[in-house]
């Protein structure tokens, strides 16, 4: 298809959005997806669907209403639609910033959690639950739940409690409780682990909000939709900024909500690229022995497999034991990924690519230095691929900018002090102070 | 009903006792002794755990027992080494999650794919094959629902095991029944909501899932905290057909680790818990037929 074809008028059939059907009625993407988690958890799950249908697809109550208005009151939608000039100039083609980072809370997290937040209110639920990587749906969780007056748990990787305490602190400055957890290696799998553990005690009053487009369905689709509102946004936003669609459509995948949110209202138009950013850690190679792949690149490597609740691909061995995984950005290191990123990188839909940690932090810094952008490092992994692969994009790309790198300052500067990135700041007459 | 008589001679005529403890906690070796020493103590099914990292259904007693087991590299086909090795007379039950048991035989399935081109045939198939000539008669899988087990229970059918399926407190009308429809050789009543782990007392969430139960014509066990005698009694006499216990045997095995006991020592200890669980069932039991007898 030309650029041509897809005209303004394409605004305007919108509202159909025929590309947020799939799984939404048995929660099913091919092979993908499912159900598969203890009994005592059935009843809720059901619940929750029927909830999903009621209130998020026939706004019941006025749900959605209110949902919208919320998101934009608190949270500040629309987030802008930035072209990026020294980006655009250096990959000669035109660059554009979906700014998620603008979003309350600094990351697309948001969009997610006030929505099941809100949906918990309306189910008549008493507590919320949740897990963090980054801390970023934590964050988003703690701020939701403070703003609906909701008492709020969050589970988080010990490790990742280490690599991100700025997060620790604003969500427990929302008055919500942060449980460590020891298990594993302490990083968002054994959370989500954890989680569930809570959850199956506590179903009857407690809503869990999963933080990605994983787990059992209804929660696939619905964090989907929820997050689709970027992709809502960013297509009418680049029709009438230029008059056509994007050839490229970037974004970064750890769970895979940032991906299918910003995917989600352009999977139908079939002449856009669309670009899953995965973690490529230190490097794609596993390591069997250990069980450590030190990668979180489960769609560009992993296998087919049943965890969290879903059939989906997998850093897995060859037993079926799942991996630790690795990425320097904690809210991509995740040994799984959504089914239906799954599904729609086995139909060709979506290009699933890796991007290393050392090009990740080379991305952290160009966004920062050419652009007056410090992006999350999770979303850095989205510039280290423009800058890797930007010759085989078209004139047109959208990036989304998922999040903004303040929480990773502590981070960054480790890691940057443990490597040579080309582009980084001089630190060294500083080092007393930092 | 079901596809395995030694489970179904196991609830025949008195009460079953249904110890489960994790295969390779803490090594191969002791864990033999382990439950070779549990069929002494008068083990009627013994639930054998094959760890999975992600265990979610349960608590951290049971957890940390499957991380021992991982950590002395337990793998599915080391699992049914033992099960064929072990000496018992209790019938064998395997407990692990979906995914080993969907993943196993694939790596073989997607040679034999790509030599030949055609889809790889990924299922349960070659794992309950595998179980069954171990001497397996049975599957308790904690992630699986109804909804999902289709797969599964075909070859569970076809190679005659039975698959056991965990009635949560949660789980009422339509879902119990399709549940019920399912499930062969006894039904795994859980007496809690929660994960596993023995508590200081067992709730009474139990009474009530047993009498919606009652119309179902299959053996009950209950399980999910259960850790004495006198447990295991109070449950029988309110009319389950047999207990489950697990966390309350891990523990004994934690300390044996813990306390860097011998082997034989842990086994004892085993063996006489085991013994009281049994002869509380056996008392609940008894208490029952009394009950009816004078009414
Ligand atoms: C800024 C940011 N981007 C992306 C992600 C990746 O998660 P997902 O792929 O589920 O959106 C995270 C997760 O914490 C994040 O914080």
């Amino acid at each position: 298809m030309s650029e041509t074809e897809s005209s303004t008028s394409e605004v305007g059939e919108l509202s159909r959005r025929p590309g947020r059907e799939r799984g939404r009625d048995d929660g099913k993407f091919g092979r993908y997806g499912g159900q598969y988690v203890p009994e005592a958890l059935m009843p809720a799950i059901e619940e929750l669907a029927d909830a999903y249908e009621r209130y998020v697809l026939n706004n019941e109550d006025g749900f959605m209403d209110e949902f919208r208005e919320r998101i934009a009151d608190f949270g500040g939608r629309p987030t802008p639609l930035q072209r990026a000039d020294r980006l655009s100039e250096r990959y000669d083609t035109e660059v554009y910033l979906k700014r998620e980072d603008l979003l309350h809370g600094g990351a697309h997290k948001l969009n997610n959690a006030l929505g099941q937040v809100l949906l918990a209110k309306y189910m008549g639920k008493e507590r919320i639950i949740a897990e963090t990587g980054a801390g970023q749906h934590g964050t988003a969780t703690a701020m939701a739940a403070a703003h609906l007056d909701m008492p709020c748990t969050i589970y988080m990787g010990e490790r990742d409690i280490n690599r991100q305490r700025p997060n620790v602190f604003r969500m427990k400055l929302n008055g919500s409780e942060v449980k460590p957890v020891t298990t594993g290696r302490g990083t968002l799998k054994e959370a989500i682990s954890e989680t569930m553990r809570d959850w199956a005690e506590t179903v009857e009053d407690t809503h869990y909000v999963i933080g990605s487009i994983v787990g059992p369905h209804p929660f696939p689709v619905m964090v989907r939709d929820f997050q689709a509102i970027i992709s809502e946004e960013a297509r009418e936003q680049v029709i009438e900024r230029t008059g056509g669609l994007p050839t490229d459509v970037v974004a970064c995948a750890g769970g895979g909500s940032n991906t299918m949110g910003t995917f989600a209202d352009f999977v139908d138009d079939e002449s856009v690229a669309l670009h899953a950013v995965e973690a490529g850690g230190s490097t794609l190679e596993v390591d069997e022995e250990t069980g450590v792949a030190p990668n979180s690149a489960s769609l560009y490597t992993g296998d087919e497999g049943v965890l969290h609740g879903a059939r989906t691909k997998l850093l897995q061995d060859s037993d079926g034991q799942i991996m630790e995984s690795h990425s320097i950005s904690s809210g991509l290191d995740y040994a799984g990924v959504g089914p239906e990123l799954a599904y729609l990188v086995d139909e060709g839909r979506v290009d699933p690519v890796a991007v290393d940690d050392d090009a990740a932090l080379e991305g952290f810094h160009r966004l920062s230095n050419t652009e007056g952008i410090i992006p999350a490092l999770e979303t850095a992994h989205a510039f280290g691929y423009l800058e890797e692969h930007h010759e085989e994009l078209g004139e047109r790309v959208v990036v989304n900018v998922s999040g903004r790198g303040d929480k990773d300052l502590d981070a960054a500067i480790e890691e940057t002090d443990q490597r040579d990135v080309a582009n980084a700041p001089d630190m060294s007459m500083f080092t007393g102070g930092m | 009903m079901g596809n395995s008589e030694a489970i179904a001679a196991a609830f025949d005529g008195g009460p079953a006792y249904v110890p489960y403890l994790v295969v390779g906690d803490p090594d191969y070796d002791s864990s033999k002794a382990y439950v070779e020493a549990l069929d002494r103590g008068g083990a009627d099914v013994i639930e054998l755990g094959l760890p999975f990292s992600e265990p979610i259904a349960e608590g951290s007693t049971i957890q940390e027992a499957l991380v021992r087991s991982l950590d002395a590299e337990m793998t599915p086909d080391r699992f049914f080494a033992f099960a064929e090795e072990v000496d018992v007379d209790a019938a064998l039950v395997c407990m692990t999650y979906y995914n080993l048991i969907y993943q196993y035989g694939d790596s073989e399935a997607r040679s034999a794919s790509e030599a030949s081109g055609e889809a790889a045939s990924t299922g349960p198939r070659p794992f309950v094959e595998r179980a069954a000539a171990a001497g397996i008669e049975g599957l308790v899988v904690p992630d699986l629902p109804g909804e999902e087990a289709d797969p599964l229970r075909e070859a569970c059918d076809e190679f005659g095991l039975d698959l056991v399926f965990i009635v949560a407190p949660t789980t009422r009308g339509d879902r119990l029944d399709e549940l019920m429809g399912r499930v062969s050789g006894y039904v795994y009543v859980q007496a809690r909501l929660g994960t596993t782990g023995a508590r200081d007392d067992v709730s009474n969430q139990t009474t009530e899932s047993l009498d919606r139960l009652r119309e179902y014509d299959v053996p009950k066990a209950v399980g999910f905290g259960i850790s004495t005698g006198e447990h295991a009694e109070r449950i029988v006499a309110g009319g389950a057909d047999g207990i489950i216990v697990g966390s309350a045997l891990v523990d004994v095995v934690a300390d044996g680790v813990e306390n860097d006991r011998s082997t034989a020592d842990v086994a004892d200890r085993l063996e006489a818990l085991s013994r009281e669980l049994k002869e509380g069932a056996e008392r609940g039991y008894r208490s029952r037929a009394e009950t009816v007898e004078s009414a």
